[in-house]
């Protein structure tokens, strides 16, 4: 046992590795939120009328709503009032127009986080729209994916560029009145991706962005906005890291995914935002809407996402099979450490005929960290022949977490088909003795068989991310085991 | 929270609180005061409440029932017949509209183990079982249905096992509702000493098709080593609304059993609530329900492993024709200290008709790491391959849905240990099929 009390040491010294401050002077709107904050954002980005009409309508909506309570977390009540809206890196005003004009600060940033900008372009064959704060500041490959007709820019850029593509779908999957967080942020986001594939198109390569949060006290929301037309396919990577702060940062983002007729959607989220330091405090507030739409037949979208940060993750995305023969996948790993918090999970809404969902969620639950699945399956009238398989399977480390399920299933269709399973258990002794006695070491042991736990979500990643969640749920994991 | 139902009960409350057993009885006065007071304040539960998010008890709220006389229309012998356990060797006590009928009851007095008593009695009597149980267990201040049992509880039995030999007769409750708008809140309460045994039946039927309303509760404390099997057969009227609390507190190496059969009712919801308080404990939830029509039936159970080294298994199944649905929320809590906690629950229901809804969610809430936990729901309908199978040897179809329907709820059934009550169930089962008679002579 005295080697375990030394891998906890070693765990609690230590630090959290992408915790650092980029010092770039920023463009702050001052605290606060009020419908001037929001035509004052709506003008800086030059938005046309109807963004400004869709801002303030979500504002005046999110008035009326109150705070979720529901979900199995816990924390301080936020300020509304003492966060500042609006930041941009000043010496991106005038917009780079190639990486040699990033502020070399961002540049090192990035390559503090291992993420090297300029490397990505030419090694992993990225594009990469990497949002510093609120504002796009680098998107490249841009020029090669227009070639195809594909639209992948910043939510600003786009709002600028293709307004009337911006209009017809923003809002569509995740209406302004959809909950409190997602009302907020359509009043107040400031900057995302946007993303459309024109029909028939296979993006060539992975399209991916790096979201960070600066700017102290800055709660960020960003809103992304993918359109994939009729026989479209495109995989989307997302992933973060955040610096470290004392004070609880918001993010309250949105995204949307719109899967036309026999189009396909692969959208991988690694996360890994401040989880706050052993005792709680600090630490990102991550309250997040993510829904998809498949709104064509024979559509699929797939969530894949490995969740290992924030102090808090509320978050649960979603697949409205819409469309027949639809499909909807979502792929779960989710870590809490020390004092963490996760309450994610997924809804899987059958409406159209012959549609199947797959849900596989993997938590993790090690020191004082609190796990929570919450999905919904829903079968409809006219749902015939509907499919689910859900499976969640939680994994204790130490005598202080918590691991819980709460799925909720309802049907109103006889011919569906809904199973949902679910195991909670600590890594067995069994296999640990046969690992040891191979001569592998307990923390290796523990990293292969926690590995092999999550291999079924891992092996859905695309190639570059899988090998960064291995590496970060190892790392994340050092020393909680025993 | 002040509606028009609840004031109804208030001041149906203030008129009869006279007549109540134990009327003037200091610690009961207080405790049916608290919980009229709380329910007062809680008033009828709604959906935006989690536990009763898919059933509104609007229909119950909507409608005044009256607290029915004494003495209700004769039963027959032949009611008994068709209701008792004849075919059972074992205690009856026969309540008809609420309230114990002495006549229609077989008691068997030299009976040493066990003392049995009807509520209304033992609090005549004022036996200090009561005072030290009754209500112990009961949530009065969040559950609106147990505050107003406990606040109107007029009849119910009292069974104190003290008996360490296995050999003991079980004791069978029969609640009978003989007339229509009529509200009954009968409570049971059973204390079983160290390493006793025993099995507790309750029954609700009625001889009436009309609309009544029954909120049962029951209280069950089993200490050290005790052994208990409840079973719950209801068949209420097609029109009658029933609410059933079943609160039970388990102690060190106890064992408990809880079989419950839901088959009547317009508007049915059951709490069942096992509580592992010390360690080594074991619990069995095991239930089926069968619906049609536009029956509604609810079933929210919840096991807290607070203690280690218990064990709990959980099997409910639930069968929806018609236009009927059914939820089934099961809660396994695992506390922190809890740890060798083995808890296993699966739910699997069938869809029968188009119209029929089901709405299930099995929940695990862990706190402990060293615990084996899993959970299992299923919503399905009968296999087509079966079906076929069945057909091409010549059954027809109508036969082999039965056929399939009824070995789906087997499994249940086979966990009945009493044979009797087990043929029983089975009965009732079947007779709920259209073709009743083939299909008993197909599964004979």
């Amino acid at each position: 046992m005295s080697s375990q009390a030394q891998d906890l040491e070693h765990l609690v010294h230590r630090e959290y590795e992408a915790g650092f401050v980029t010092e770039v002077e920023s463009d702050t709107v001052p605290p606060g939120l009020d419908e001037d904050v929001i035509r004052l954002i709506s003008s800086k980005k030059r938005e046309p009328a109807f963004m400004l009409d869709f801002r303030l309508k979500s504002f005046r909506h999110w008035l009326t709503m109150s705070e979720p309570v529901w979900a199995h977390v816990r924390y301080n009540p936020i300020d509304y009032q003492a966060i500042s809206y609006y930041s941009a890196p000043k010496s991106g005003a005038d917009g780079p127009k190639s990486l040699d004009e990033v502020d070399p600060k961002l540049l090192e940033t990035y390559e503090k986080l291992g993420i090297p900008l300029a490397e990505q372009e030419r090694l992993a064959g990225v594009a990469v729209d990497a949002v510093f704060d609120s504002v796009s500041v680098a998107t490249t490959f841009k020029d090669k994916l227009a070639e195809q007709g594909i639209i992948f820019c910043s939510f600003s850029e786009a709002v600028q560029e293709h307004p009337e593509l911006v209009e017809q779908y923003l809002g569509t999957v995740v209406p302004h009145t959809d909950n409190f967080f997602a009302a907020l942020n359509s009043a107040v986001f400031s900057d995302g991706s946007f993303c459309y594939i024109p029909k028939g198109v296979r993006c060539p390569m992975e399209l991916s962005t790096y979201f960070r949060i600066n700017a102290a006290n800055t709660g960020q929301f960003e809103r992304t906005l993918i359109v994939a037309d009729e026989g479209a396919y495109v995989s989307y990577l997302e992933g973060c890291t955040a610096p470290m702060r004392d004070e609880n940062q918001l993010h309250a983002a949105v995204v949307e995914l719109i899967a036309m007729q026999g189009a396909q959607i692969k959208y991988s989220t690694v996360q890994n935002w401040y989880p706050g330091d052993e005792e709680g405090r600090g630490g990102i507030y991550n309250f997040v809407t993510k829904r998809g739409d498949c709104r064509g037949d024979n559509s699929k979208i797939s969530w894949t996402q490995v969740e290992t940060g924030s102090a808090i993750t509320w978050k649960y995305p979603s697949c409205i099979l819409r469309g027949d023969n639809s499909v909807g996948e979502f792929y779960s790993v989710a870590l809490s450490n020390m004092r963490q918090q996760a309450d994610t999970g997924t809804k899987m809404v059958h409406i159209g005929k012959n549609t199947s969902s797959t849900i596989i969620s993997k938590g993790i639950s090690a020191g004082h960290g609190q796990n929570t699945y919450r999905g919904l399956v829903q079968v409809g009238k006219g749902a015939e022949k509907a499919r689910n398989y859900t499976q969640c399977d939680s994994l204790l480390m130490g005598d202080k977490c918590g691991a819980h399920t709460f799925p909720y299933m309802e049907v109103k269709n006889p011919t569906a088909r809904v199973e949902h399973e679910a195991t909670t258990s600590k890594i067995s002794e069994d296999q640990l003795f046969y690992c040891r006695q191979r001569g592998i070491s307990e923390e290796d042991a523990i990293s292969i068989i926690v590995n092999g736990f999550c291999k079924e979500v891992f092996k859905e990643l695309p190639m570059e991310f899988a090998v960064e969640a291995q590496k970060l749920l190892s790392v994340s994991l050092e020393g909680a085991v025993g | 929270m002040a509606s028009a139902a609840v004031d109804r009960y208030l001041e149906q409350f203030s008129t009869f609180q006279a007549e109540l057993p134990g009327h003037g009885v200091d610690w009961l006065d207080r405790s049916r005061r608290g919980a009229l007071d709380a329910f007062a304040k809680t008033g009828f539960p709604t959906p935006r409440h989690e536990d009763w998010k898919y059933t509104r008890v609007t229909p119950i709220e909507k409608r005044s029932f009256r607290i029915p006389e004494r003495n209700g229309i004769e039963v027959q012998g032949a009611d008994l017949e068709r209701f008792g356990l004849g075919a059972l060797d074992c205690e009856q006590l026969v309540f008809v509209n609420g309230h114990y009928v002495d006549a229609l009851s077989r008691r068997n007095v030299s009976e040493s183990g066990v003392r049995i008593t009807t509520l209304a009695s033992a609090i005549n009597a004022s036996s200090p079982l009561l005072e030290s149980h009754l209500g112990r267990l009961a949530d009065t201040t969040s559950q609106p249905f147990s505050a107003l049992n406990t606040a109107f509880m007029s009849d119910g039995a009292v069974i104190h096992v003290k008996g360490r030999n296995g050999d003991q007769r079980p004791i069978h409750l029969l609640f009978l509702a003989t007339s229509d708008d009529m509200v009954a809140h009968p409570r049971t309460l059973v204390v079983a000493e160290a390493q006793s045994r025993a099995a507790v039946i309750e029954s609700y039927a009625s001889l009436t098709e009309g609309c009544y309303f029954t909120n049962a509760l029951t209280e069950i404390a089993l200490m050290e080593g005790a052994q208990l099997e409840h079973y719950k057969l209801q068949q209420e009227s097609p029109a009658a609304f029933h609410v059933a609390t079943l609160e039970a507190r388990l102690d060190s190496d106890s064992r408990f059993a809880s079989h419950s059969i839901s088959f009547g009712g317009q508007l049915v919801r059951n709490d069942i609530n096992v509580r592992i308080e010390a360690e080594g404990a074991a619990c069995l939830l095991n239930g089926l329900f069968m619906v049609g029509g536009r029956q509604h039936v609810d079933y929210h159970t919840r096991i807290d492993h607070a203690k280690p080294r218990g064990t709990s298994e959980e099997f409910y199944k639930g069968i929806l024709d018609g236009r009927s649905r059914g939820v089934f929320n099961g809660r396994v809590k695992v506390h922190p200290d809890a740890q060798k906690t083995d808890a296993h629950q699966s739910n699997n229901n069938l869809l029968l008709s188009r119209d029929a809804e089901i709405d299930t969610k099995p929940e695990l809430e862990i706190y402990a790491d060293d615990v084996k936990c899993s959970h299992g729901a299923t919503v399905g309908q009968l296999d087509e391959r079966a079906l076929f199978y069945l057909r091409s040897r010549g059954i027809d179809e109508d036969q082999a849905r039965s056929l399939l329907t009824f070995g789906f709820a087997r499994e249940i059934l086979e966990r009945v240990e009493l044979a009797p009550l087990r043929e029983k169930v089975t009965d009732a089962l079947l007779e709920r099929m259209p073709n009743a008679k083939q299909l008993r002579e197909m599964v004979a």
